[in-house]
């Protein structure tokens, strides 16, 4: 037990730098951007730029746990966007085009997104196949996949209950921020409730040493691409709900590097062995409250890209043990 | 029996026999055309659309085309161009995924005097006699028009939220080009907030949400540069607890058919067409090439403006 809050205290202390990153873009809006902390209750409906930033943020903070899970086993899932877009356009078409209903839409694309991860995780633990290679597989194909679905077009859908799903509120909160929030805890529960964290920590650590102290290294990692697949299927749920609509040429494109770029910036090692939800949930945060601040600023749409640039290398680089070190010693 | 089979074989004779002469004159006389086609890809309805009005106008032409879907890849394209080119074809319509690059594979279909007729979109060369002409629209004029139609129904004043197209495209450029030339003219017509969406609805709507909240909701107007976009406009519009196309007014750009039945729903207020159905007029450059006419470099397609007045009418007339 002692253990356990020793490595709760640990994986709060990884996500040091991505709370603190946040805590600087919050005091930066105070400053000034005005009425950035108004929050309005319309219609029993919380609503302002924050809520916003949460609402938006779901999407690649639920990107980003699944990611910084694989990460830790030493992995990387690149087809996170592709697979989005695979069970966004399978929701769609079963609603738009089949009649299907909402619930078996659902079930349709979580069920498409774990199969990908299977898919992910046989390559990977199963063939031995380097992670970035396996998974490239399906971030090309994945996409062509999607759009042979939709058969190229815009496949719009007007179905109450997957409108609910990004569009809807429960006691005032969006349902992103709900969904986002449970995958949180279910995250936690699992990681540091049982001993899977652990397991998962033990394979991206140290693979031949995990697996003689008896840790099955390939279930873990193979759970760990299942896991990430059924949250980009989420996130491609929340995305196509968001527009009603499934966009198979767009729906989640290049969002893998925002959660890896989230998990990082959240405390998880690219190297693999430590991880941290927390963290991942709050560098997608910051990600997302970075890019709503630009759009509050209007700052032009060809600096973008640069200014997000600078504010991302400036947390790595705090992140960065050698440079605080660095900075400590003067 | 064998009577019958005797029978059947006069018949069949008789047929192969008149067949033959039906075909000879043509085979002798005219020859078929044959055209090679390379397109981007089918990644929207509107290049799906382009791709069938080609392939129907050489349908209709007699014209023997040779397709190649290029999958968005300009090595494709490039290796489609030479096949052409071996092959022999009488004309190259190409619709070129990128501006650069071309001058070596142009230059080798220059020395086998093969016309290259480009759609939609140019190409960066040195030497424009690469290429016989270029058959698009023009996108600053399609600004213009949106711009134009704008004023004319704010009554010349009002603020104006503008959704950008992918930064450094070129229809993102010159649609802001010429929708700032047009309500130039009316000082009252302010553009307070401009940003990308990436052409696309989520980023529309993504965007919107945060102009929304910057302004306060006072936003008289939205100049979306493609349809995608003003449709997620619309939604984030909705979901602030506004009248799209009454409390706020929408010019988009595209005339795709979800535009149309947006418009049909008082949601959307005027769409300016980008025509994608240039098979007739790349067919007419190609005969002329070969006729030996000299053709100007850019022919521009003739667009035009939708708005509500028209949506419901037309609406069963659109083929993309």
């Amino acid at each position: 037990m002692r253990d356990s809050a020793r490595a709760a205290v640990r994986a709060i202390g990884r996500a040091a730098p991505a709370a603190a990153a946040v805590g600087l873009l919050l005091a930066f809006n105070a400053a000034f951007t005005p009425g950035f902390f108004d929050l309005a209750v319309a219609d029993g409906r919380l609503a302002g730029s924050l809520v916003d930033v949460v609402n938006r943020g779901a999407v690649v903070a639920l990107l980003a746990l699944g990611m910084a899970l694989v990460i830790a086993t030493g992995g990387v899932d690149l087809s996170v966007g592709a697979v989005m877009a695979i069970a966004g356009a399978t929701a769609a078409t079963l609603v738009a085009q089949h009649g299907a209903s909402p619930w078996a839409a659902i079930a349709g694309a979580l069920a498409v997104g774990a199969a990908a991860g299977a898919f992910n995780g046989a390559l990977v633990a199963g063939a031995g196949v380097q992670p970035i290679v396996a998974t490239l597989v399906l971030m090309v194909a994945g996409r062509g996949a999607a759009q042979l679905l939709t058969g190229g077009q815009i496949v719009t859908f007007n179905d109450p209950v997957l409108n609910f799903i990004d569009g809807g509120f429960v006691a005032g909160v969006p349902m992103p921020v709900l969904i986002a929030a449970g995958a949180l805890a279910l995250g936690l529960a699992l990681t540091r409730g049982t001993a899977l964290g652990l397991f998962v920590e033990a394979t991206g650590d140290n693979e031949r040493a995990a697996r003689l102290a008896g840790v099955r290294v390939r279930a873990v990692k193979a759970a760990a691409y299942v896991l990430c697949g059924v949250a980009a299927s989420v996130a491609g749920l929340l995305a196509a709900s968001d527009i009603r609509a499934a966009d198979a040429n767009n729906a989640g494109l290049y969002l893998e590097l925002d959660a890896i770029l989230a998990a990082v910036l959240g405390g998880t090692a690219l190297r693999g062995g430590r991880f941290s939800l927390v963290g991942a949930v709050l560098g997608a945060l910051f990600i997302q409250g970075l890019t709503t601040t630009l759009y509050l600023h209007d700052v032009s749409p060809n600096a973008t890209l640069a200014v997000k640039a600078g504010a991302v290398l400036a947390v790595c680089l705090a992140v960065s043990e050698r440079v605080r070190a660095w900075v400590g010693r003067k | 029996m064998r009577r019958l089979i005797l029978a059947c074989a006069a018949l069949a004779l008789l047929v192969s026999a008149c067949k033959e002469q039906t075909a000879a004159p043509d085979a002798v006389g005219t020859k078929r055309l044959v055209v090679g086609f390379s397109q981007i890809g089918a990644e929207s309805a509107w290049r799906t659309a382009e791709t069938e009005s080609i392939r129907s106008e050489a349908a209709a032409r007699g014209v023997d085309l040779k397709f190649s879907d290029a999958q968005q890849k300009q090595e494709n394209q490039i290796r489609a161009l030479r096949t052409f080119i071996s092959q022999k074809v009488d004309a190259i319509i190409l619709a070129p995924v990128v501006e650069t690059g071309w001058e070596p594979v142009l230059r080798e279909a220059k020395r086998a005097s093969i016309p290259v007729v480009l759609v939609d979109r140019g190409v960066d060369v040195e030497d424009d006699s690469l290429y016989t002409t270029l058959i698009a629209s023009d996108f600053v004029e399609e600004g213009r028009m949106a711009g134009r139609w704008l004023a004319e129904r704010l009554g010349g004043a009002g603020r104006i939220v503008e959704l950008q197209g992918t930064p450094g495209s070129a229809p993102a450029i010159d649609r802001k080009r010429g929708f700032e030339e047009a309500i130039a003219e009316f000082p009252g017509m302010t553009i307070v907030r401009s940003q990308s969406g990436d052409f696309t609805r989520a980023k529309g709507k993504e965007v919107m949400e945060a102009f929304l909240k910057a302004e306060r909701q006072k936003i008289d107007a939205v100049y979306a540069h493609n349809d995608d976009m003003a449709l997620g406009a619309i939604q984030a519009i909705e979901e602030a607890g506004l009248k799209p196309g009454t409390d706020v007014i929408l010019v988009s750009i595209d005339g795709v058919r979800a535009a149309f039945e947006a418009m049909v729903e008082g949601k959307l207020n005027c769409t300016v067409e980008c025509n994608p159905l240039l098979g007739p007029a790349a067919f007419d450059a190609v005969m002329r090439a070969l006729a030996g006419e000299t053709l100007p470099k850019w022919i521009k397609v003739e667009d035009r403006v939708f708005d509500q007045s028209v949506a419901a009418e037309v609406i069963g007339t659109r083929q993309y």
